[in-house]
């Protein structure tokens, strides 16, 4: 050993490292943990500010804010509630989740069963940028272009092709503005649409090359090794992109705000004009001038956190289930 | 996730610097906030001023609630509000003084294929009623009637209105309860009403965006936003029966009656005036600030700009349609401004 000579030396030295070494420890841990508790205090924080905040119009107007949808700001009324906003916040979400899902589980089972090697990698690219564009370009797109083009083509094929079917005549009811409801969940759709595939792509990848090979070597064609192999094994994780995805749409303000129309009506048709939670407070926070107004705006953003909250939860316990039933 | 986590922290980082920049930049700048109806002579009016003074102005349109908020909050040199405010409500604000800056009109507009700007006329009546969403088509009897020689397609009417807050709403529908008992029972005068009908767009830019987007739709801006974005404006007929179109002799016709001088604290509402040729849905425009300042230079500069533009603004007024303050109106409010009092209780009258 070539420190045999310095040990005497480097007894002392040692002592002070290693207590040198426990101090840093002990600072980093309290570092951490200190960062880990900032999170907890944020979010109480943030919660205990919304229920004072809303305090006012949720006493005021009781069970009522959440059955009526009588939003009138006018200072003489004053008379809130949030059915309106509550309603378009999930009509939209679960439109784009309906449109966005499959689609975005097909663009993932092309990438990652079917594509050429070449195209695989210019297509992931493609979707990786469109995960990256700002809402608010959606938003511009969802104006100027979109809204015209569904104008036109609703109230000349959809509207006059469903007028006699019973249902679909009120769901499809026109006019059509170009902007409502289902404008807003289309641009929802493919604004969700790349989180969706981009993370169904990469749990797709994780299935063990070998369970696919067993089960083509047991003659199952493409359809049914991603039915019987690919989906079951990866579903955890394609819930998980699904619920981020479906996060974005609860809360995403401004792409909305650009297409849904702005009006606090619950309407049956999905061509109307609506409202969403994000896009009503950032259309009324400016300029809520009296303490009830922007109660009612803050008691919009508590019911917002809850909603996701409750997303939040019941994507875990889903998964909880799942896994415990399949035993993984 | 982490990529999107890093994405956030960028666009703060640029947010944060861009942000930070006119502080130093802009030192010297008048900062305001408010109304989105005088925006565009605002606007005009500074670059002139920049170009003159090298002092520039930092206006925000936000909405006439916000202007009356943020200087409420006196995060703002001045606030701007369509909507003039009560002797209580100047109070409220922690002692404020408003005064009028200029005058326009806020006109229907549409988006029809085929009709040329005023080619089509309204009524009060009929307004009401179409904004109340029980005049549904633009073939619509009353719509035949008003406009025998026009080519009105079978179309539904699609309403734009605002969705935030506004003193263009407020003299509006301040307009539409005069003239219908029916409005006024069912949706009242204020900066943000329960619109019975239509969609919503935020700011004078939003309308006049939306209606631009939109076949058959209907929406009402200030003039300026409708002879910008090149927009159909319709013909009113006033109280006096007679069509007339909004521009800045129609307004100016409608401001004549307007008695100022007796308007305690210049609160003054000129919607549905009489005169052949008044336009009928006028307003003028606020200026609020402060009576006690604590930024005794800011509020100065301000004070000095709104005396250029009483003085050298008038012509860029007219060009946007606009109509500037008879003198008499400017001399009073000057005068008024001596009640603005510095930190040492002096009068800060900057002319």
């Amino acid at each position: 050993m070539v420190n045999i000579p310095m040990s005497s030396v480097s007894v002392a030295s040692r002592d002070l490292a290693v207590k040198r070494f426990a101090a840093r420890d002990a600072v980093f841990r309290l570092l951490t943990r200190s960062a880990a508790y900032l999170v907890l205090t944020l979010l109480g924080g943030f919660l205990v500010t919304l229920v004072v905040g809303s305090w006012l119009a949720l006493s005021t107007f009781g069970v009522s804010f959440f059955t009526s949808q009588s939003w009138n700001p006018n200072p003489d009324i004053l008379k809130f509630g949030a059915l309106a906003p509550i309603y378009g916040t999930l009509v939209t979400s679960a439109i784009a989740m309906v449109l966005a899902v499959p689609v975005g589980l097909g663009i993932a089972i092309f990438l990652t069963e079917l594509c050429p090697l070449r195209l695989r990698r210019s297509i992931g690219t493609a979707i990786e940028l469109l995960a990256g564009v700002p809402s608010i370009i959606y938003g511009m797109w969802g104006l100027f272009v979109l809204a015209p083009v569904l104008q036109n083509l609703e109230n000349s094929y959809l509207v006059p092709a469903v007028a006699e079917i019973p249902v679909l005549s009120t769901i499809f009811a026109g006019p059509s503005y170009g902007q409502g409801v289902l404008t807003a969940g289309i641009i929802l759709a493919i604004m969700v649409l790349p989180f969706i595939a981009a993370v169904s792509r990469d749990v797709f990848e994780t299935v063990p090359p070998v369970l696919k090979e067993a089960a083509f070597g047991l003659g199952a064609t493409t359809r049914e090794v991603v039915r019987k192999v690919v989906l079951p094994y990866s579903r955890v994780g394609v819930i998980g992109g699904a619920m981020l995805a479906l996060g974005r749409a609860l809360g995403e303000t401004m792409a909305v705000t650009f297409v849904i129309g702005n009006d606090p009506k619950v309407r049956a048709s999905l061509l109307a004009p609506g409202t969403t939670i994000s896009s009503s407070i950032a259309n009324e926070f400016a300029e809520a001038k009296d303490a009830m107004h922007s109660s009612a705006l803050v008691a919009l953003g508590l019911i917002l956190f809850v909603i996701t909250l409750i997303v939040l939860a019941a994507a875990r316990l889903m998964l909880l289930r799942m896994s415990k039933r399949s035993g993984v | 996730m982490y990529k999107q986590a890093a994405r956030l922290v960028r666009a703060a980082a640029v947010l944060a610097t861009i942000c930070a920049m006119p502080s130093f930049s802009q030192a010297a700048d008048i900062t305001g906030a408010g109304a989105t109806f005088p925006f565009p002579i605002y606007a005009k009016w500074a670059e002139a001023y920049k170009a003159q003074t090298g002092i520039g102005l930092n206006y925000q349109s936000i909405g006439s609630g916000g202007g009356i908020k943020q200087i409420t909050a006196r995060t703002v040199a001045f606030g701007a509000s369509d909507v003039p405010l009560t002797a209580k409500e100047l109070a409220d604000g922690g002692n404020l003084i408003q005064w009028p800056m200029v005058m326009g009109g806020i006109v229907p507009v549409v988006n029809l294929d085929g009709i040329k700007p005023n080619e089509l006329t309204l009524d009060s009546d009929t307004l009401a009623k179409i904004f109340l969403g029980e005049v549904k088509t633009w073939d619509a009897a009353e719509l035949k009637k008003l406009n025998p020689n026009a080519k009105l397609p079978s179309t539904p009417i699609l309403v734009v209105h605002r969705a935030d807050g506004s003193g263009t709403t407020f003299n509006f529908t301040n307009y539409l309860s005069k003239v219908s008992a029916d409005w006024k029972s069912k949706v009242g005068s204020s900066t943000s009403v329960e619109w019975p009908t239509g969609l919503g767009a935020k700011g004078n830019e939003g309308v006049a965006n939306n209606v631009a987007q939109t076949k058959g739709a209907i929406g009402y801006v200030e003039t300026a936003y409708a002879k910008q974005n090149k927009l159909t404006t319709m013909k009113m007929i006033n109280k006096d029966g007679k069509a007339v179109e909004a521009n800045g002799q129609t307004v100016q016709a409608a401001a004549a009656n307007a008695d100022w001088a007796k308007a305690d604290g210049f609160y003054l509402i000129i919607t549905d005036q009489p005169g052949a040729s008044a336009w009928p849905i006028s307003a003028s425009t606020f200026i609020l600030m402060p009576k006690e300042v604590k930024d005794a230079t800011a509020a100065g500069e301000a004070l000095k700009f709104f005396a250029w533009a009483y003085k050298d603004g008038d012509k860029a007024a007219e060009e946007l349609d606009y109509v500037p303050m008879p003198a008499n109106v400017k001399e009073l409010v000057m005068k008024s401004w001596a009640q603005i009092k510095g930190p040492d209780g002096k009068p800060l009258n900057a002319m």
